[in-house]
């Protein structure tokens, strides 16, 4: 279970627009957030990961005091090492396909297992700049599942993926998931886009 | 022709860039992440040398490390070590007097580097230090190595900074620089000619590669 009670000042164009979010994510769920452009839902999942610190709040982790600006406990990222599919990819430009998952983990068969669920086998020896828009994508989430997270937290991660490779790939994604118990929280625009995969919804709307 | 100022001076190129960058890399990390009062002040001190005239920094320097006062008084006292008249103090001087141009591409290279590929290292359960070696200095590879070229370079061409703390001591700080100066002074043109052209060749190949490795685009050296 993932307790998440926090707050967080935006910078807004009309002012300043306050984070206010008190949510609980069961182990294993799986969560599509939304809300308007602007309204924080990067943010959100950014102050999860740890990288970015609320004014105020509380986050807990399967027991784990993850965040508690009360008692100043703030564990690093590195420590909460959640999956984490950023919205522009982050890509390491200097390192191939294999490289970022090699990067990541030293597991040899994990890392084969990926590459086939990301139909990426082919490309491991190319660097970013070589790939698609869905292939940077799709490295994109492999590279953040390469660290089997508990917690996985994904910031528009399909929207460059065509219809086809998306319904191929979110079966298998969801296979791993439920392998590993990931809980996962999806940030999506398209409301069509993750039907099937979720039931449970947050909408994200700053005060 | 004497060719001891030739090597001297390469020696000192040498050595100051080696510094530089052992130097330069952490501090201009430390100076991209954010900024802050002591930052910005430090950053002006970094920069001073490229407005400040040689001449005037080399007196500072030669106040500071006489071993009749203070900081050289306390070095010689202490470590027995001197700066002034000394090949060392020759390091020190281009050490402060080239800094503005390596650290200068180097933070702006890592300033440039989009925040989310630390972050994303960082959810890999990287550290900082590991995050620096293996995502960000592989991608700032062509500012580091235009910071060392240009360091090296700037360093070659040194004339005021080093003739006020090093003086012109044959063998010792008697850079090639300062040999063309000492030659012409002494109506020796032929000896200025030969480590003009020497300095001139090495100086316009090391640009040229410059541009060569940022294929062709020039790249200022505080950029």
């Amino acid at each position: 279970m993932i307790t998440v009670d926090i707050e967080k000042k935006l910078r807004a164009y009309k002012g300043q627009q306050v984070l206010k979010i008190a949510a609980q994510f069961t182990a294993g769920s799986i969560t599509k957030i939304y809300g308007p452009s602007g309204s924080g839902k990067t943010t959100f999942l950014k102050i999860i990961a740890g990288l970015i610190a609320p004014e105020k709040g509380k986050i807990n982790v399967d027991g784990n005091v993850w965040l508690d600006t009360g008692s100043n406990i703030s564990l690093s990222p590195q420590k909460r090492k959640t999956g984490f599919v950023f919205q522009n990819y982050a890509l390491f430009p200097n390192m191939t396909v294999q490289q970022h998952l090699e990067y990541a983990t030293d597991d040899v068969q994990w890392i084969k297992r990926l590459l086939a669920i990301g139909k990426l086998e082919t490309f491991a020896v190319y660097k970013p700049e070589y790939l698609s828009g869905g292939q940077q994508q799709r490295l994109a989430i492999l590279r953040a599942m390469a660290i089997k997270p508990k917690l996985l937290l994904m910031d528009e991660p399909f929207s460059a993926l065509d219809p086809k490779m998306k319904s191929e790939l979110i079966p298998e994604l969801k296979l791993l998931w439920d392998e590993l118990g990931t809980t996962i929280l999806i940030v999506s625009h398209n409301p069509q886009e993750l039907v099937g995969l979720t039931e449970n919804e947050m909408e994200i709307n700053p005060l | 022709m004497d060719l001891t100022p030739i090597w001297l001076t390469l020696k000192l190129a040498s050595i100051t860039t080696l510094v530089l960058l052992l130097i330069g890399l952490p501090v201009a990390y430390w100076l991209s992440k954010g900024r802050s009062v002591i930052k910005i002040i430090l950053e002006a001190v970094i920069t001073m040398p490229l407005v400040l005239p040689p001449s005037v920094l080399g007196f500072y320097l030669l106040l500071a490390f006489s071993p009749q006062h203070g900081v050289g008084k306390w070095l010689q006292h202490n470590f027995n070590v001197q700066f002034v008249f000394s090949f060392q103090g020759l390091i020190l001087a281009s050490v402060i007097y080239s800094m503005p141009f390596m650290i200068g591409p180097i933070k702006s290279a890592l300033q440039q580097l989009p925040l989310s590929l630390s972050q994303a290292s960082y959810t890999l359960g990287k550290t900082e230090r590991q995050t620096f070696i293996h995502v960000l200095l592989p991608n700032i590879r062509s500012s580091v190595l235009t910071a060392v070229i240009l360091t090296f370079a700037h360093t070659l061409g040194e004339f005021g900074v080093v003739l006020m703390i090093g003086g012109n001591i044959p063998g010792v700080t008697r850079v090639a620089s300062i040999a063309v100066y000492d030659s012409v002074e002494n109506m020796d043109y032929p000896a200025a000619n030969a480590y003009s052209l020497i300095l001139f060749s090495i100086t316009f190949i090391m640009v040229i590669s410059v541009f060569v490795f940022n294929k062709y685009k020039a790249k200022s050296p505080l950029e």
